[in-house]
């Protein structure tokens, strides 16, 4: 299987040896052509944001105005926050001139002349390795004016890294704007969108810096090329995470549709000890989780897992094991959102905190029947009524996880505690059929 | 306590602020720039941020306030951060945790006695492939056992 994102090339790294691996000709193909061709070909690629809500990216290109005497932004989200999701960072440090490539081809598109790259600040050490590539890209004049004399354009375009410094909602596109601006990072109301006003009032796009990476590879070996790959509805690879009860839990950047259970059983190792699986976030912490026994078949991308009641988020894949604690996980991951709800909305503000609370309550052993009624519906109430996204992400895995194992959970709240009710939603088997034929 | 950037860091703020069309911006920049500088966040760092950036100290503090990885108090001189978010968590975070905080003899956002170590229980740090993780101020340590943890916080002088 090929890869395009993470490819197996030592010190990729390293500029010279991406200009020695067919570096930088992308950008220099993507400028002979115009923009609308650029943004036509990522269109018909089939290119879908890697961020979580998997929008066509070329579509978000083109809602860039084309005549306006404002400047135009383009911002790379880096924050990488979301529990369960580690590949941005795997970018960073191993293929950063993909990324940047991906900026400049980006940019030109869109008409930018400046990028941000929001990164989260506990990312200390990428944050230094991505500097020390835009760095060297900058003295070879790949990056900044100096491109105009390398490329033999009027075009050129400056990338500057923001630091950011510990905060989950930064990740959403408009708390991210604000941050960038200098701000508490506070959602903003849409319309309007960030295309018509964004950073500083200018129109400005977002991106995930995987979906960015991915943009060379279209331009030069053609948006048939990778519109073929995975599913055809969501084509490409995906970096999926996978973190939890595996043996080799890490990065695999796999074709999207690549059945959940080879990701878990053949590439991730299986489960240590060769037990069951109870249950499965798929897409990172704030995707309704699935039970062990709903995963066979599953399909890694978009439309597959929409299907099968989840979404594909981040890629990140949580394992959990039939000896979980699913009352003090789904307990974990609201405090999670109580912690980082960023106060602006009282549905979320207010709601995140009883979820919290509640589940508390109930794992200290105090809980009742009612309460797993209750939660459901504090979550119903914080869903949909809230500026941005997060009051989905706090409610969903409340939700779902509750109605999905509401066996277990009522085992668990009420007096006699009888976790053998649970087993029946256990998956069906214990260890890899072999890899299963996925269309490359 | 009096509080002036060096020479050197109001410098790095002036080509910071370069980058964005107006100052405000770089007000998370400075902000930890005085981190280090000063030790933590005082009333007094904002205060000449404000000045330095032209605004009013109360858009410094709005954005102290709203980000964790800026502390308000002095830290000590090992931030031991540790995660215990759910990836963590299914591979012996709170273990991990629970160790530390033994060790220490302090809890979310204590500083022992000789100012050496600080301890927060923090979320999702993005290593949830090599779980469980702390950090000790910049640095990730990952793929920990009640070992490593043992061995690491010893070695700490």
């Amino acid at each position: 299987m090929e890869k395009i994102v993470l490819p197996d090339i030592k010190d990729i790294h390293k500029l010279d040896v991406y200009i020695q691996n067919g570096g930088y000709t992308a950008v220099k193909k993507a400028f002979s052509q115009s923009t609308d061709d650029i943004i036509d070909q990522v269109k018909k690629s089939g290119l879908r944001g890697r961020g979580g809500a998997a929008f066509s990216a070329g579509l978000k290109w083109s809602f860039m105005p084309k005549t306006t005497n404002k400047p135009k932004y383009l911002c790379v989200n880096g924050d990488e926050s979301e529990p369960g999701s580690f590949k941005d960072r795997q970018i960073f440090e191993y293929n950063p001139h993909q990324l940047i490539e991906g900026i400049l081809i980006t940019c030109y598109a869109i008409g930018a002349k400046t990028a941000y790259i929001y990164i989260r600040g506990e990312y200390h050490k990428w944050i230094k390795l991505l500097q020390k590539a835009l760095d060297d890209a900058y003295a070879a004049g790949y990056v900044g004016e100096a491109m105009k004399e390398k490329f033999g354009t009027e075009f050129f375009c400056n990338v500057y890294i923001h630091k950011g410094a510990g905060a989950y909602i930064c990740g959403e596109e408009s708390a991210l704007m604000e941050s960038i601006e200098g701000k508490r990072g506070y959602p903003r109301v849409k319309p309007p969108f960030p295309a018509q006003n964004g950073l500083w009032g200018c129109p400005t796009t977002i991106n995930n810096v995987e979906t960015i990476t991915n943009v060379p590879p279209i331009i030069n070996k053609g948006w048939e090329w990778f519109s073929k790959i995975g599913e055809p509805k969501h084509p490409g690879t995906i970096l999926f995470g996978v973190s939890g009860h595996v043996n080799k839990p890490g990065v695999y950047e796999l074709p999207s549709g690549t059945l959940l259970t080879d990701i878990i059983y053949n590439y991730a190792g299986g489960v240590p000890g060769n037990k069951k699986i109870l249950c499965v976030i798929p897409g990172g912490s704030s995707m309704p989780p699935l039970r062990g026994d709903q995963i066979e078949g599953v399909k890694m991308d978009a439309e597959s897992l929409k299907a099968a009641g989840s979404a594909i988020g981040t890629g990140g894949v949580m394992v959990m094991d039939e000896d979980t604690d699913l009352v003090k996980v789904l307990s974990r991951i609201s405090k999670f959102y109580h912690h980082e709800s960023c106060g602006q909305c009282t549905p979320c503000r207010e709601g995140t905190g009883w979820l919290d609370r509640i589940q508390q309550r109930m794992v200290a052993g105090k809980g009742s029947v009612t309460d797993l009624d209750l939660l459901v519906t504090v979550a119903s109430q914080i869903e949909g009524n809230t500026i941005c996204a997060l009051g989905e992400a706090a409610a969903w895995p409340v939700r779902f996880m509750i109605t999905r194992f509401r066996d277990y959970f009522e085992a668990r709240v009420s007096k006699e505690v009888d976790l053998a009710v649970a087993n029946k939603v256990h998956s069906m088997r214990h260890t890899a059929f072999p890899l299963a034929d996925i269309k490359h | 306590m009096e509080f002036k950037f060096t020479p050197e860091n109001l410098q790095k703020i002036e080509l910071e602020t370069k980058k964005y069309p107006v100052r405000r911006p770089a007000i998370m920049f400075a902000l930890y720039l005085a981190q280090e500088q000063n030790g933590y966040i005082s009333h007094e760092v904002i205060n000449e941020i404000a000045g330095i950036l032209e605004l009013h100290p109360h858009d410094v503090l709005g954005v102290v306030t709203f980000y964790t990885m800026y502390h308000q108090k002095p830290i000590g001189k090992y931030h031991i951060q540790v995660c215990t978010n759910v990836s963590c968590m299914l591979r012996g975070g709170y273990e991990i945790w629970n160790q530390v905080k033994e060790k220490l003899g302090i809890d979310h956002m204590g500083v022992t006695a000789d100012q050496k170590f600080s301890l927060e229980e923090v979320e999702c740090m993005g290593s949830c492939g090599t779980a469980p993780m702390l950090a000790v101020n910049e640095d990730y340590f990952e793929n920990l056992t009640k070992e490593k943890v043992e061995e690491l916080i010893n070695s700490l002088k």
